[in-house]
């Protein structure tokens, strides 16, 4: 019986945790953390149920809330793609929530002489607990406004968990608020006038209205479109629509970082997947529309942006993040590419790029949390120091990089065959030289971190700790040696992952 | 003349959905004060909901409320019905839920704006900036 109620588990769990945490959490900042957890490790056992469902039947599992049935009633599609994007956020949310143990009461309470607010460690796992039900419900759902909805739940959420950061943290976020409601807003305009078109919110039965020779010319639907993309490229930082994304990521709280960074774009390059391959259709975008030759260049120009804006900071966190304005790049592009290993690559990385980037993230947590420091400086001796935490930050870049058995080989692979197929040559340089800026950027790091702190040993003795060996504690290694490891399962294990769980996804139209 | 003005006149609701929806998106790019360009999001919003409702409006409708369904016909009711005398009520339904987000929104934006203008005791943004280069 609970078999059939898996895809609503999904979203009702992390819903009622948030619930839950904010009724019974004001005693206990430590029972939070232990709700938070059960709570997480529920939804990526009922990921995992609704998977192995979909897997072992070869079928998407159609779920009617209420019962009613699906083009006048909510329906929430889980098929191979979304299980596994399902099982991504669950599975990101359990480590991150394990890893939060130490670090959301050293950050979060936060105390100057006004803000003297309790109870913040409660209000934090409320939001983390209702972003993940945000991000699930925006990946399970299959209809196109409840969609929105979902997204301006996960987006609420994620404004308050950044804003927890330091003091610049919320004008950053102020930023990003006003560019997410812009984003949304245009998602939902684009979404009006489809159902002014169609006449219908559902999915599936848009597409097949949308299928129609009518609307497959007709401009209210190429505008409906066009709004759409732009609104999503808005939400995951796509090039020239990127801006608010650094500030935002770099001063919010690791823990937030660690939980935003690998989750929010992700969900949004679905949600571009979700809408131009089963709302609209492949032949619609890359044939009738044609936009490929505008958008895979612009993609391209996305990861040189980020990648060289990336060689120039100081800053390790705010690296990063330009780190991953090159990756919005890679997923966009191989998306757009029109053919079916650019898309295994786009989906793959996806899968791919949220684990590396909670890895790299998750590691420099670690650091931040035992030096209080961010720079390039604060890696110097960091192997002697913390030799796990900086093995697994090397891991974590050499991901990044592509180097073959972690999983950021493959999906270069693919995207870089996709790119060949499609003759798209700048597309697949600037793939090739995101990969050279990215060893560049993460040798350099290791260098670093590999001769000891002589000067400032010598300047000022009272950075205790810094040359006696200070490893982080167990609940934060834990999830990043299970995050390292996983980087070497999805790769060795790729060609399973791509043939059982892509493929079958791969979109009537691509070739 | 006549032809054009027919043209803007007929659809004076898209109209004004475009002049609110270009307001909006100007108070919050331009704008230099925080709170107009808070100001400019919820014009931005409403422009949007605006346009929802419009668009099920139709001349002559009703609100979809069969009177004396039952009875009448003997069963030939739901023949009947005359789709084109009653308002669509799914956009109002729709821009229920969007105008709940859009307070939500609005909440989280205004006690943002709260709490920068703590830190550094001004909303004015090239003030802001400012402070945050020394």
């Amino acid at each position: 019986m609970i078999q059939s109620q898996l895809p609503i588990l999904i979203i009702a769990i992390p819903l009622l945790m948030a619930l839950a945490i904010s009724l019974f959490g004001r005693k206990s900042d430590i029972l939070c953390f232990y709700l938070l957890v059960l709570g997480m490790a529920a939804t990526f056992a009922a990921a995992l149920g609704t998977l192995s469902q979909v897997l072992s039947t070869g079928e998407s599992i159609h779920y009617y809330l209420g019962g009613w049935s699906a083009p006048h009633g909510i329906e929430l599609v889980i098929d191979h793609l979304s299980s596994m994007v399902l099982c991504m956020i669950s599975g990101v949310a359990l480590l991150v929530g394990v890893y939060s143990k130490r670090t959301v009461p050293a950050e979060v309470p936060f105390r100057t002489e006004h803000e003297k607010i309790p109870q913040r460690v409660p209000n934090y796992y409320t939001l983390y607990s209702l972003l993940i039900a945000g991000l699930l419900a925006i990946t399970a759902t299959g209809d196109a406004f409840n969609l929105y909805v979902s997204l301006e739940i996960a987006a609420l959420a994620s404004y308050g968990l950044l804003a927890l950061g330091q003091g610049r943290a919320y004008f950053a976020t102020f930023k990003y608020l006003i560019m997410g409601t812009i984003g949304a807003s245009f998602y939902l305009l684009g979404v009006g006038y489809l159902y002014i078109k169609t006449g219908s919110l559902n999915m599936g039965d848009l597409q097949g209205i949308l299928a129609q020779a009518a609307m497959q010319h007709s401009t209210s639907i190429t505008i409906a479109f066009a709004m759409i993309m732009v609104g999503i490229w808005v939400k995951m930082a796509f090039f020239p629509l990127h801006g608010w994304l650094p500030n935002a990521y770099t001063l919010a709280p690791n823990t937030s970082s660690c939980l935003i960074a690998p989750l929010m774009t992700k969900v949004s390059v679905y949600m571009m997947i979700r809408l131009m391959f089963s709302v609209f259709s492949a032949n619609y975008v890359f044939v009738t529309l044609g936009w490929q030759n505008l958008v895979v260049p612009m993609a391209a120009v996305a990861i040189i942006f980020g990648s060289i804006s990336a060689l120039g900071q100081k800053n390790l966190k705010r690296m990063l993040t330009y780190i991953i304005i090159a990756e919005v790049g890679y997923m966009v592009g191989g998306a757009w590419l029109g053919n079916a290993n650019g898309y295994i690559g786009a989906v793959y990385h996806i899968l791919a790029d949220g684990m590396m980037t909670l890895c790299v993230f998750m590691a420099l947590g670690a650091i931040i949390y035992k030096t209080g420091d961010s720079s390039l400086e604060s890696m110097r001796g960091i192997f002697r120091k913390m030799p796990i935490t900086a093995a697994i930050f090397v891991l974590g870049g050499f991901a990044m990089i592509g180097i073959p058995p972690t999983c950021g080989f493959f999906s270069k692979w693919y995207l870089v065959t996709g790119a060949y197929e499609a003759g798209q040559w700048f597309f697949l340089g600037a793939l090739l030289f995101s990969s050279l800026i990215n060893a560049i950027i993460f040798f350099r790091i290791i260098e670093t971190g590999f001769f000891p702190d002589f000067n400032r040993e010598k300047e000022s003795g009272h950075h205790e700790g810094k040359v006696a060996m200070a490893e982080a504690p167990l609940s934060m290694l834990l999830p990043m040696v299970i995050t390292a490891l996983s980087l070497l399962l999805i790769g060795l294990y790729s060609k399973d992952i791509i043939n059982g769980l892509i493929r079958p996804s791969i979109p009537p139209g691509l070739l | 003349m006549a032809n054009f003005l027919e043209a803007v006149l007929g659809q004076y609701n898209n109209w004004a959905f475009i002049i609110l929806l270009m307001i909006g998106i100007y108070a919050m790019i331009a704008k230099n004060n925080l709170l107009k360009k808070v100001i400019g999001m919820a014009i931005f919003q409403s422009a949007i909901i605006l346009f929802y409702v419009s668009v099920s409006l139709k001349k002559g409708a009703t609100i979809p409320i069969i009177a004396h369904g039952h009875g009448h016909d003997h069963g030939a009711v739901a023949h009947a019905i005359d789709a084109a005398s009653y308002a669509n009520p799914l956009p109002h339904v729709l821009m229920l839920t969007a105008i709940v987000v859009g307070v939500a929104t609005l909440g989280v934006a205004l006690a943002i704006v709260q709490k920068v203008n703590r830190v550094y005791g001004t909303i004015e943004e090239d003030e802001i900036l400012e402070k945050i280069k020394e």
